[in-house]
């Protein structure tokens, strides 16, 4: 797996991340070594198998629905890094 | 015997029987850290105020007769992974500096309700992202048995503070080895529990379906008695599986608190192995492995044997597919967890961004350090569409055959022993720019986060420079018990977990590099 100049491109999008022309040509090289290495996967046949996303098989526990927070607008707002009045501060989006 | 000598639950049978004060023994701590905490680089924030505030309040109801638990009292140190109200949570991220969590984890409130004094927050590889500690944004931590040697990461803080004896005991995290690795670099003793024992709320979250909270401390007993606090079902973590917290009062009869045996813990009452099959993983030992840890695990291995074990030697098929396996879902899912960081809501905001996209973009690159994000890339990669079937859904397969290969195993053994990380501590800058030899690393940890599996890692011995080596005794699903038994068995008959570095604060003076100095700038109490 190779990453070229327009993969690294699509995945620094995907991840919102803004690389200088230094950090794209090392990850080029890392992301390049560590897929080839990771490639070592294909020596398995797993066809057919099933996929394993958790290490037990229960399904998702659901709690009942009920509000157990109380207005915590001040603790919240206190981590924005910008805020007005009692909202979060950002950019204006539309025109 | 000082205060700094004794172990969690000596302090806490001294404070129950009024010998000790929490006042004393936290203040002990507090100066300690503030002495001789710098040369460690353990903690990134100290909570001089709110600790002292807390002990005596847990004095009090002490005084009034209140049987909180066997730790009342007691101080411990937490990763700073891990959300503690009103007390600065970092990461060790730049992302997160100054973020002060409106709400305690589940493992806060429990250890709080306990009667533990929280001494402050340990450093750590950031976002837990590294087996090094060397990726914190605070600077390295150091190896208190060799300043110049990583403590192992990425509960690296909380090893160095229990090693250097400023902490009795601490809370790590482990998604791929981040307790075990550090333990064994720092000769401690740490459990990873069964996923879904202990709950996840208020952790950040790397890789979800492998994070789980873990105890490190001096000895197994110590591991225990913090392990039985912090356990139990959970309604705030719905992957929180387990309906009572673990009883193993039956390792630590005797104090405060601690009543009656526990059954699970009767191979630790007993004195004797006899009965217990343990499988020794002979492809563990073939390749990569250096010869000083090779012999000190096989060492460990005769110990069991003597002991009464019967060890025996087998293969476990597909290990080699563990390390890029774990390391495709563990990206996949960081990349998901960390999209959560824009700048918006909490943490860092670049002062370049001037539309709303140049928020997103910059307070990422900005606030994110390196390793963070070649594995936010790599996660976003293996889960975009055209390569995840060939990465993502290829490695979840592999995850599964190997976690029929220790089902197989488990279906022969009670346990499983093994070396918890290939070599012993490193030199600081020796592995940082060789992200695949790093990874690689992981080889013998990271099948039992894919796997669920608890393991405990127990020192056993030192190689020729005097560095500690580390075993892991691996467990079926929820078998802490069992696990706990016998590895308090090997401590009663061993004494590799008694020893601890010489004090060295003196020839480490001037070794700190400059970017260390973040830490103190940043580490007052908030």
């Amino acid at each position: 797996m190779k990453i070229t100049d327009e993969l690294i491109d699509y995945i620094g999008e995907l991840s919102r991340l803004e690389l200088s022309p230094e950090e794209k040509e090392r990850a080029q090289k890392d992301l390049t070594d560590i897929l080839n290495y990771m490639d070592k996967l294909n020596e398995l046949d797993t066809t057919g198998m099933g996929e394993l996303t958790h290490p037990f098989d229960e399904a998702n526990r659901f709690r009942d629905d009920g509000n157990l927070n109380g207005d915590r607008r001040e603790e919240m707002l206190r981590n924005a890094p910008a805020a007005k009045g009692d909202y979060f501060k950002v950019f204006k989006t539309v025109e | 015997m000082e205060i700094r000598d004794m172990t969690a639950l000596e302090l806490g049978e001294k404070i129950r029987a009024r010998e000790l004060g929490s006042i004393e023994v936290v203040r002990n701590y507090l100066d300690a850290i503030r002495e001789e905490g710098e040369t460690a680089s353990a903690y990134i924030t100290v909570s001089e105020e709110k600790a002292l505030a807390q002990a005596k309040r847990v004095q009090e109801r002490i005084d009034r007769g209140e049987q909180l638990s066997p730790l009342a009292g007691v101080p411990v140190a937490v990763k700073d992974n891990i959300c503690t109200k009103e007390m600065r949570t970092t990461a060790a991220s730049r992302m997160l500096d100054g973020f002060l969590p409106p709400y305690d984890a589940t493992v806060i409130e429990r250890l709080k309700a306990a009667g533990a004094v929280i001494l402050g927050k340990t450093n750590l590889d950031e976002f837990a992202m590294g087996g090094s500690t060397e990726t914190s944004y605070y600077g390295t931590a150091r190896n208190p048995w060799d300043f110049d040697r990583v403590p192992g990461g990425s509960s690296g803080g909380s090893a160095a503070a229990v090693a250097a004896k400023l902490a009795p005991y601490a809370l790590g995290s482990d998604t791929g080895g981040s307790i075990r690795q550090p333990c064994a670099f720092c000769n401690l003793t740490g459990i990873k529990p069964t996923y879904g024992s202990v709950s996840r709320y208020g952790l950040m979250a790397y890789a979800s379906s492998l994070d789980q909270i873990g105890t490190m401390g001096r000895d197994i007993k110590d591991c225990a008695a913090s392990l039985a606090l912090i356990s139990g079902y959970d309604p705030l973590d719905s992957t929180s599986v387990m309906k009572e917290p673990f009883d193993f009062s039956g390792i630590y009869a005797g104090y405060g608190g601690a009543q009656g045996l526990s059954a699970g813990a009767s191979a630790g009452s007993s004195g004797s192995l006899s009965g217990i099959k343990i499988g020794l993983p002979k492809n563990y030992f073939e390749t990569g492995i250096s010869a000083d840890v090779k012999e000190a695990v096989l060492g460990a291995a005769k110990t069991f044997e003597m002991l009464g074990a019967a060890v025996e030697e087998f293969e476990i098929p597909a290990i080699d597919y563990a390390v890029p396996a774990y390391y495709i879902i563990a990206c996949a899912e960081a990349s998901s967890n960390l999209s959560r960081y824009d700048g918006i809501k909490y943490g860092f905001r670049s002062e370049q961004a001037r539309d709303l996209s140049e928020i997103f973009y910059r307070s990422r690159s900005e606030g994110f350090g390196r390793e963070v994000k070649r594995r936010i890339m790599l996660g976003s990669f293996v889960l975009s569409s055209g390569y995840f079937d060939a990465y993502y859904k290829k490695a979840l397969q592999v995850r599964g055959l190997i976690k029929s290969s220790f089902d197989e195993a488990f279906s022969k053994y009670d346990m499983i022993l093994g070396p918890v990380s290939p070599t012993t501590a490193y030199p600081i800058g020796g592995q940082i720019e060789d992200p695949l030899a790093m990874y690689m690393a992981d080889i013998y940890t990271v099948s039992i986060n894919l796997s669920g599996l608890p393991a405990a890692a127990l020192p056993c011995g030192f190689d020729r420079q005097g560095m500690p080596v580390g075993m892991q005794l691996i467990g079926r699903a929820f078998s802490e018990a069992a696990l706990i038994g016998a590895a308090q068995v090997y401590q009663d008959n061993t004494d590799y977990h008694t020893k601890f570095p010489e004090s060295r604060i003196g020839e480490n003076k001037g070794k700190r590099p400059e970017e260390n100095v973040r830490s103190r700038k940043g580490g007052q109490d908030q």
